[in-house]
Order: C-alpha cells, then sequence, then structure tokens
C-alpha cells in the first residue's frame, strides 16, 4: 500500500505561499559536501588580519592588565578596590552579576529552543554556548577573589579539614559557590559534548599529521554510527533539559543572595525571576553583539541569516517588555509597601544626586531603546542591532550597579551613610576579564568548530529522508 | 596486510536511499549491522529496532545520588560532626537541603548523560577499523555507510556482497580489521 509518490515539482506546488513558509536554516541550499566545507573553512583557512586586530588587544588585557590587577588585588587587599564601608559588595559584585547574566542566553538558546525544536538554532547554539562557557569564568572568578583571602577559597567546599569546619549549607551565598561551578562544569559538558561528532569532521578533514592528532584525541573515535548517535541524541536531550533548569535555577539563586538580606530594594519576592530574566535579556544582548560582526567577517551570511538575526531581535524585545514589567512592579510595591526606606530607595535610583544618571541610563536603555526593536525595519538593520546589543549591555550593567550600590549606600541609618566610586584597580579587572572572554571567544572561533556543523546539515531539508531532497522517492521505506 | 574480516561496507548518497537500503537489509534477516552518517538520520532507530536508549537511566540514576549524597552531607556536616546553630532554625531539616541538593543532582545528571553516552557507545577509543577505509571520512561529510558485520550469523562475503549491490550501495569493500 505505498502512497503516490511525490516529487519536487508536485511539492512545490503544494507548498503554502511564500509568506507563509518557514525561513530555511541555510539560504542557497548547497548541497551537504559543500556546507561541510562552508561550516569548517574558517577554522581550517589562514587567519584573517581582522582577527588578529581583535586578538592582539583582547590578549592584552587579558595577559597584562587582568593578572596585574588580580595579583596587586590579591597580595595588598581588598582595600585596593573602592568597597567600603557602608558599599561592601561594589563592582566585583556588580561584574559577577553581569557575567552571569550574558552567560545565560547561550544556554536558553543552546538548551531551551532545543527542547522547543527550534531549528534555526543550530546555527547559533554554539556560538552562544561557548559565549556561555567563557562568561561563566570570567563570572566564578569575582566571588573568588572578592572574598578577601583567595587563598582560603577552599573553605566554601565541604572539604574535610583538620579544624573541623564545614560550609554552612542554610546561606544562599554558600548555595550560589554550588550554583556557579554546576554551571560552569554543566555547560562545559553540554559544549563539549556537541562538539564531538563536529570534531569528527574535523578530523576526517585534517590535512596536516598535527590536526589529526589533535582532532583524533578530541573525537575519541566518533564514526557517527547510528547506535551511537541514538544514544547520542538522548543524551543531547538530558543534558539540554538539565541545562534549562540551570538557567532559570543559577540566576534565582544569585538573585537569593540579595532577597534574603534585610536591606531596602533587595528584600523582595520578585529577585530571583527579576535576576533570571534580566540576565537572558543583557544575554541576548551580547549575542547580537557577537553574532553580527562574525557572521560578515566569516562570511556565514547564508548560516546565520537574517532571519535568525530578526529571531533573536524578537526574544530580546521579550526578555526586555518582561524586565520593563519587573521595573514597574519594583516602583509600584516600594510605594505601595508604605515603607518609608522602600520608598525612599527607589526615589533614590531616579532622583538621588549620587547614582542618578545610572538610573536613568538603565530606564533610557532598557525600557525606551527596547522598544525600537518592535519596527521590522529596525530588526532588520544589523548596524543598528549591533549599536542596541551594546547599548542593552551597558544599561544591564547599570542596572546591576543600581541594585547592587544603590540599596548599600543609603541604608536605614543615616550616620552610615556613604559613597562609593570605583578605583582604577576595580575597572583594570573589568577590562581584563573583558579582555580575557574576547581572547578566549576568538581562539574558539578560529580554532574550533564554532556552528555545530552536524546540527546544521541535520536540519537541512537534504537531511530529512522523507523529504525528495533527501533521496525519499516516496511511499517506500 | 591482512587482518581478521570486519565486515563489508556499501556508501549510499543521501539519507533516504540508506534508510531504504537499511530496511532491505534487516528484511533479509541480519542482525550486526550498522549505518554510518553525518547527522543522526530520522527514522533509523525504529529501522534498526533500537530500543529506547539507556542513557537517560544513568543521567537519573547518578544525579539521584549527586541530591541524596548532598542532603547526607548536609544533615554530616552541619547537624552531626559540627552542629552549627545559625538563627534558631533546626540543625537539620530536609527543605533547607533542597537547594544545593538539587543543584548537584543537575551536576550529576549532566556528567552521568555524558559518561552514560561514552560507556553506551563504547567510546573513547582510538582506532576503529572502519576509519582506516580511504571512503569512510565521507561520513562525517555528505555520505552514508552501511555495513554488515563479519560476526553476523548470516554473513557471507559473496551473499552479503550482492545485497549490498543490489540495494543501490557503491563503492562495497571488504573492511578487515588490522592490528
Amino acid at each position: 500500500m505505498s502512497e503516490p509518490a511525490l516529487n519536487l515539482e508536485e511539492l512545490k506546488r503544494l507548498a503554502p505561499p511564500a509568506e507563509l513558509r518557514r525561513a530555511p536554516v541555510v539560504e542557497g541550499g548547497p548541497d551537504l559536501g559543500a556546507l561541510t566545507d562552508k561550516l569548517s573553512e574558517f577554522a581550517e583557512g589562514k587567519t584573517p588580519r581582522w582577527w588578529w586586530v581583535l586578538f592582539l588587544p583582547a590578549a592584552f588585557a587579558a595577559t597584562v592588565i587582568f593578572p596585574t590587577c588580580l595579583f596587586y588585588q590579591v597580595f595588598t587587599g581588598v582595600g585596593v578596590w573602592g568597597n567600603n564601608h557602608p558599599v561592601m559588595w561594589g563592582l566585583d559584585i556588580v561584574n559577577f552579576i553581569w557575567w552571569v547574566g550574558v552567560a545565560h542566553a547561550g544556554t536558553l538558546i543552546s538548551a531551551l529552543l532545543f527542547l522547543t525544536r527550534q531549528h534555526w538554532r543550530t546555527s547559533i547554539g554554539r556560538m552562544a554556548e561557548a559565549m556561555t562557557v567563557f562568561s561563566v569564568m570570567m563570572a566564578g572568578l569575582y566571588p573568588a577573589i572578592h572574598v578577601g583571602r583567595a587563598w582560603f577559597d577552599w573553605f566554601m567546599f565541604p572539604v574535610p579539614n583538620s579544624n573541623g569546619l564545614w560550609p554552612q549549607f542554610k546561606s544562599p551565598l554558600m548555595w550560589d559557590v554550588f550554583a556557579v561551578n554546576t554551571y560552569m562544569m554543566v555547560s562545559m559538558l553540554f559544549w563539549f559534548m556537541g562538539m564531538i561528532p563536529d570534531f569528527a569532521v574535523l578530523r576526517d578533514r585534517a590535512t596536516t599529521r598535527v590536526r589529526k592528532i589533535i582532532f583524533t584525541f578530541l573525537a575519541m573515535g566518533w564514526t557517527g554510527s547510528a547506535r551511537h548517535w541514538h544514544n547520542y541524541e538522548k543524551a543531547y536531550v538530558v543534558l539540554s533539559g538539565l541545562c534549562t533548569l540551570l538557567v532559570f535555577t543559577v540566576s534565582s539563586i544569585v538573585g537569593l543572595d540579595f532577597c534574603t538580606s534585610q536591606i531596602a530594594g533587595w528584600h523582595a519576592t520578585i529577585f530571583p525571576l527579576y535576576f533570571v530574566i534580566g540576565a537572558v535579556f543583557c544575554g541576548f544582548g551580547m549575542v547580537l553583539v557577537i553574532l553580527i560582526p562574525l557572521r560578515k567577517w566569516c562570511g556565514l551570511e547564508n548560516i546565520i541569516t537574517k532571519s535568525h538575526i530578526d529571531k533573536l531581535a524578537k526574544l530580546t524585545l521579550v526578555s526586555g517588555l518582561i524586565i520593563d514589567y519587573i521595573y514597574l512592579m519594583e516602583f509600584f510595591i516600594a510605594w505601595y509597601s508604605g515603607d518609608p526606606y522602600e520608598k525612599w530607595v527607589f526615589g533614590h535610583r531616579l532622583f538621588g544626586q549620587t547614582y542618578m544618571y545610572l538610573g536613568w541610563a538603565l530606564i533610557i536603555i532598557n525600557v525606551l531603546v527596547t522598544q525600537l526593536l518592535w519596527f521590522k525595519k529596525i530588526r532588520a538593520n544589523l548596524v543598528l542591532l549591533f549599536i542596541i546589543g551594546v547599548l542593552i549591555n551597558c544599561g544591564m550593567w547599570c542596572e546591576r550597579f543600581v541594585i547592587v550600590v544603590g540599596s548599600l549606600y543609603q541604608d536605614f541609618l543615616p550616620a552610615n551613610w556613604g559613597k562609593y566610586l570605583p578605583t582604577i584597580w576595580d575597572v583594570g579587572l573589568y577590562i581584563g576579564t573583558l579582555g580575557a572572554f574576547f581572547m578566549l571567544y576568538l581562539l574558539f572561533v578560529k580554532f574550533l568548530p564554532m556552528i555545530a556543523i552536524s546540527e546544521v546539515k541535520g536540519a537541512t531539508l537534504q537531511a530529512d529522508p522523507h523529504h525528495p531532497l533527501g533521496g525519499s522517492k516516496g511511499g517506500q521505506s | 596486510m591482512s587482518g581478521k574480516l570486519y565486515g563489508i561496507m556499501a556508501q549510499f548518497d543521501s539519507p533516504g536511499a540508506v534508510l531504504h537500503a537499511a530496511g532491505k537489509v534487516r528484511d533479509a534477516g541480519y542482525h550486526r549491522w550498522d549505518v554510518f552518517s553525518p547527522f543522526p538520520i530520522y527514522g533509523l532507530d525504529k529501522v534498526m529496532g533500537l530500543k529506547n536508549s539507556l542513557v537517560g537511566w544513568v543521567s537519573l540514576l547518578m544525579g539521584g545520588c549527586a541530591f541524596m549524597s548532598v542532603v547526607g552531607l548536609i544533615w554530616f556536616s552541619n547537624a552531626f560532626d559540627y552542629p552549627l546553630l545559625v538563627g534558631g532554625k533546626p540543625m537539620f531539616s530536609v527543605p533547607m537541603t533542597f537547594v544545593p541538593a538539587y543543584i548537584m543532582l543537575i551536576m550529576g545528571g549532566a556528567v552521568g548523560a555524558l559518561i552514560g553516552m561514552l560507556a553506551l557507545n563504547q567510546l573513547p577509543r582510538l582506532h576503529h577499523p572502519l576509519l582506516d577505509k580511504k571512503h569512510f571520512e565521507l561520513a562525517s561529510r555528505d555520505k552514508f555507510i552501511l555495513v554488515i558485520g563479519a560476526t553476523d550469523k548470516k554473513f557471507c562475503v559473496k551473499e552479503t556482497k550482492q545485497l549490498l549491490e543490489a540495494i543501490g550501495g557503491v563503492h562495497v569493500e571488504i573492511v578487515e580489521d588490522i592490528d
């Protein structure tokens, strides 16, 4: 009982009109071989000049500025930073939250969009995951040195010791240690597992002996057997599910660090959600900043298509709107609570002389600039999108600063008020982490498969065994 | 240069063709055969009769163990070995252990998924008889390779070769395991 054979012409006739059709994952419909060439081209080709132009300053920041600021702080003490009574959490925590936030969009794209079967994610998933891995590394560094005596960091882990001391597990700060470390570990595993089949691609294509040996080790003997794929896909689904849980857990726990305290402006039940959405929003900004130039410079316009960027912009808009709602709620609850301290803190976010410019910057960027993404023309304008991406990162950084410092500098007792200004070591360390992040990212782009080769191929029509392009003769098998 | 006979491989040009061929191989009564492809092929699991992968169970097991051991660790460290009174709260209560235990469940589950996947696939391995074959390199590019193993009861060099050619395989070759 075979159905009548469908051929390409007939499919074209039956297909819905162009405006209703789903945008293809890969434009131009190249065959699988050409697609493989295209996707591994950059990792195999000659290093272009732009790469060096970006890499050298990033590497300078990462290998000179970063260790200088880091070691000076560790050897001297946290006093070199601007943190002092009453603002004990300064740029170190601001940047910690900011970096964790940047990481979240990567996991959301690679895991949540995988579970919801959004095939377009295949083209950007790997790059987003790499962003996650490197930014969690940067984030994890901050609490480790913020404790002041970095050589006692092992106190935070349940290591049996002769003093019989154990971590105090009732504190969210302790949970944070577990959350951030788990996030780093799991996102690395996810990233690495996704790359195994692609390492095999690069192994099979390797022309030099060194490349062959390196990728043979990394691919771990991957052959692409159907039995292997069967287990692999299951593991991928499981890991995606676990990573999706992490998206909602890690920043929630960071939020709990704040909301379990009694400080006005922090003591709010909305904080876990607030931090998750803020993180995702900030991360989408970073994805736009990274993807838009790279797709052009690496010649990936057909893979990371305008339609993909458009979808990213829409997701940015959605997370931005949720953030806007939370801002509204925060101010509303501060007023509705009738708590004078709450009112004071929120009033001073926008009208306090010391930090009002940061408060307004975050309102202008996160509330007003985000609304530009409603317009299709702006979502199609890559230069504007890039600028919006940069602005969102700045806006979210301001938000973190306003939350952390804005609540601490004027608390319940006027006698206890103070000001906080970052010192050159605060700023230097931030520049250093930015440099380290971009250095690692550029190395990843150059040497590893930056697009998930097997996933992108698997999402094309040529890979569908039930489509005429995939070799189906219709009604058989 | 002759080693143990490993099997016979045949190359196909499209996922549709290899899926079709896989059905024929199954119908011919073979059991120890496999398809090598650059990406998972939809519907092949069914043709090969692969059951639900055990990876999920490995992940659950490791995640569950991690969860329980963190609950145990918190009880041991904060309530038994060095009782710590914080804010007048009980030394140990189950809800309070949830967050760290849940985080470690994710960690254990993720490690379990990766290790389970590798173990079930018998990876890592640095050598595979098929990797010696020049044509096999295309299996990570755009070709689809069906291999019938020599350990199959029905395996017979001549007949198996004929079958693979009859169902549309090209470059039908004998694979040997050279050690």
